[in-house]
């Protein structure tokens, strides 16, 4: 079976029409997190404690809502899981620990919804130095990833051109989940650090791939032009693109769909990370080194019409 | 040997072990779950060879403590307060009856404490904080012991029955009667107890310091504990064992005896000698009980998570079912759209999990959901490796190679793009090991050996297998 025959899209031609989404793309969410004062971090990072409650029926968010203000728990913030009957309750900055306050809330719910039969699934109270730790640590891991593997691909590709439009992609990718979860006002919690990371892991892995094709490319290719030859490149990775990023998205999907409370939210990191991860290998990461490029052309014939010694060029 | 014979024979080697590895996992996930219970309490080392659910999977107590520095004596090292700390802490869930109890330093002042099935934190807690009691105990030389366990025998129950029942506060009075005024039951680490005589004669509260010691005494060469007292404790010291020479001292930790040796003569000077028959380890593990004896400051709770069971048998059959749902549904994806080629890859991909299975058990890891991600993840990489080549494949068929010569460019082809995705993945799976901790550290750990493998499988193992299938002479037909 073959989903795709010869392709010949011209990719590097409809660059702005993907430079326009992507910016759509981007600005939305940081427009989000700058309105929102930064992203929603979970307890792990901010400290706090959660609760989730299981029930024997389904209890309405906003009735639930409502009676945990009545019972002081004003700033409470709830997320519910209709398939599993069970709610997550947060609560900021609660010097409660995570079982005085779990009882709390389940003698909050067994007395205003009768026949709910409260249980307490999980209870997690963090402290807010060991959140600080947390953050340092995951800062600490994306910053090391990102100089390692531009090291790694400056080193492989022979330029630093690639290693630092690749990051850009990645860049690009990583801010967009970031943005989604704002918009969405979703919490970045350590599971979803880790979902992003992995994420990047995905997306780097992916427009390596297309490099590598680029690369192969210019070098055996004496007669096109740059924007010819990495149209080409895509085009012949496009079947290998799209097929991995389903296989993987089939997973990712059944782990957001059927993977439970626990795993949900960094299914969905995932899951998004997988599509937005593809576009920007195709229509970020290509063009990106087209313009790059392209601006590096144009200061060299600038350069050779002065006579100046030219700078350096992506063929050899 | 050629390229073949050495993945060929590789394959095997690393197929038997990972299966001697999985063994015991699988002996034990199939024994019913009393027969584990009782593996558990006797310590069996089944246990050590098992691959182990994580809490967020099987449900229990997980918690940070965090020692008080401030109320830390300024004489004492952190990390060796540190180090007494969690060997305390360690001995008071040994009695709290925890298999397989998980007890760590994290980074340079806090302590992990997991507790697998625990569902009441609040005990765990405070079990874990209150401050320990080190005794010294004079052990009754009467006989009463025998008298009392055979008054006991006479209402049909045995002493370990007793010591339960007291520690659970169940004990009826008439019973409690039988136990002579004065006199205390009191257990040690192994299934055994002693009667020793109440109050105590002497608390740890004046114990200086205790070491391993070598070749002093009587017991040349083996190896025996040193203790030291201040001056106020070597007094009292001085007069409990020049009143009781012959006897024995009980050294009684949280209600647990450690130890009773037999006081040898009067130790005026607050230096004794405890020797018995132990071992190095016991020796080492004596003194540091005794140098432990409370904590060394009070520990805060500072995180705390618990996990209850019903949340964690729906985390391990939701886990477990979308695993083997995305998975069945891949190798489909993958036989339909490469056909025979997309069957050897899904072989690749089955052995490749084989493999992370048995790398796991081997390093006796926890499987924690972020793990099982992890392993998806991998396997989604290794699914990408073969995707990759068989493009490539395909493409050089279309180009007019013959199909051994375009499965050998298809090979070559893609391994500069394999190893660079490979390769970046390894180093977020690294720095995610370095840095993070608990779940996340579960995810690194079997996304990283999962990469790692599926270099070997997506590629090495792949290859051979063609290499095989076009060595005879009428090979039939594959299709890409």
């Amino acid at each position: 079976m073959q989903l795709f025959k010869k392709t010949n899209i011209d990719f590097i031609g409809k660059r702005y029409y993907a430079f326009a989404f992507s910016a759509v793309l981007l600005l939305s969410g940081i427009v989000s997190l700058v309105v929102k004062g930064g992203p929603k971090l979970g307890i792990d990072f901010t400290g706090g404690t959660l609760v989730q409650l299981g029930f024997q029926t389904v209890v309405p968010m906003s009735e639930l809502r409502v009676a945990l203000a009545q019972k002081g728990y004003p700033d409470a913030e709830l997320q519910d899981f209709q398939t599993e009957k069970s709610v997550i309750i947060r609560v900021p900055k609660s010097e409660k620990s995570a079982t005085v306050l779990g009882e709390e809330l389940t003698e909050a719910v067994r007395s205003q919804f009768v026949g709910s039969a409260p249980i307490v699934q999980r209870a997690e109270s963090v402290g807010p130095a060991v959140g600080r730790a947390l953050t340092n640590q995951a800062l600490s891991a994306i910053i090391w990833a990102t100089i390692l593997i531009i090291i790694y691909v400056g080193f492989r590709f022979r330029s630093t051109l690639w290693g630092v439009c690749s990051i850009a992609a990645l860049l690009h990718d990583v801010l967009s989940v970031v943005g989604i979860f704002s918009i969405m006002n979703k919490e970045i919690s350590v599971t979803v650090v880790a979902g992003i990371l992995t994420l990047a892991g995905y997306s780097m892995n992916d427009t390596i791939v297309i490099y590598d094709r680029m690369r192969e490319n210019i070098r055996l290719s004496k007669k096109e032009t740059l924007a010819e030859i990495i149209n080409r490149s895509v085009n012949e990775t496009l079947s290998r693109t799209i097929m991995t990023s389903m296989t993987v998205a089939i997973t990712v999907l059944v782990l957001f769909l059927f993977g439970g409370s626990v795993i949900h939210d960094f299914a969905f990191a995932l899951l998004w990370g997988v599509f937005v991860g593809s576009y920007s290998s195709i229509f970020v990461a290509a063009p990106i080194i087209y313009e790059w490029q392209a601006r590096r052309d144009r200061k060299r014939a600038v350069a050779i019409a002065k006579g100046v010694r030219p700078g350096p060029v992506l063929k050899r | 040997m050629s390229r073949s014979q050495i993945v060929l024979w590789t394959t095997f080697v690393l197929v038997g072990l990972s299966i001697y590895f999985l063994v015991p996992t699988v002996r034990w996930y199939r024994m019913p779950v009393s027969e584990r219970t009782d593996y558990e309490q006797q310590k069996d080392p089944i246990l050590g060879k098992i691959l182990n659910l994580g809490l967020d999977l099987r449900g229990g107590t997980h918690l940070i403590l965090e020692l008080d520095r401030s109320k830390l004596d300024p004489k004492i090292n952190i990390n060796d307060a540190l180090d007494r700390a969690i060997e305390i802490i360690r001995n008071r869930v040994d009695q709290f009856g925890v298999a397989e109890p998980m007890i760590a330093r994290q980074g340079d002042r806090w302590i992990v404490v997991q507790l697998p099935g625990i569902k009441d934190p609040e005990r765990a807690k405070e079990l874990i904080g209150k401050t320990a009691l080190l005794e010294f105990r004079l052990v009754d030389d009467s006989g009463a012991l025998a008298t009392f366990s055979s008054a006991l025998a006479a209402k049909k129950m045995t002493v370990m029955q007793f010591l339960a029942q007291q520690k659970a506060e169940t004990l009826s009075p008439e019973i409690a009667k039988l136990l002579p005024k004065g006199l205390e039951v009191i257990p040690n680490r192994e299934t055994h107890y002693l009667m020793v005589h109440s109050p105590a004669a002497l608390t740890g509260a004046t114990l200086v310091d205790a070491k391993v010691q070598f070749g002093q005494g009587d017991m040349g060469g083996f190896p025996s504990v040193g203790i030291e007292f201040n001056p106020e404790g070597a007094k009292l010291f001085g007069q409990v064992t020049e009143a009781n020479v012959n006897k024995q001292l009980a050294i009684v930790l949280d209600g647990m005896v450690q130890s009773a040796p037999v006081i040898r003569s009067a130790i005026p000077d607050g230096h004794a000698i405890i020797e018995g028959n132990f071992s190095a380890e016991e020796a080492k593990l004596l003194s540091t009980v005794l140098r432990a004896g409370a904590l060394p400051a009070p520990v805060r709770v500072i995180e705390e998570r618990t996990v209850g069971p019903t949340l964690g048998e729906d985390s391990i059959k939701a886990g477990v079912r979308s695993s083997l749902i995305g998975l069945f549904l891949v190798i489909l994806f993958m036989v339909i759209y490469y056909r025979s080629s997309g069957l050897i890859a899904d072989l690749a991909m089955l052995i490749n999990m084989l493999f992370i299975f048995g790398v796991m058990a081997c390093l006796h890891a926890t499987v924690t959901l972020p793990g099982i991600a992890g392993t998806i993840l991998s396997l989604a990489m290794a699914v990408d490796a073969n995707v990759l080549i068989l493009e490539r494949v395909r493409e050089e068929l279309q180009a007019g190679k013959s199909v051994r010569l375009a499965i050998d460019l298809g090979y070559k082809h893609a391994w500069p793009a394999i190893i660079d995705g490979h390769v970046t993945n390894l180093i977020s799976a690294g720095l995610l090991f370095q840095f993070g901790t608990g779940p996340i550290k579960g995810f690194a750990v079997t996304l990283f050996w999962g990469v790692l493998i599926s270099i070997f499988t997506a590629v090495f193992f792949t290859h051979m297998v063609y290499d095989y299938w076009f060595s005879g002479t009428d090979a039939p037909e594959l299709n890409f």
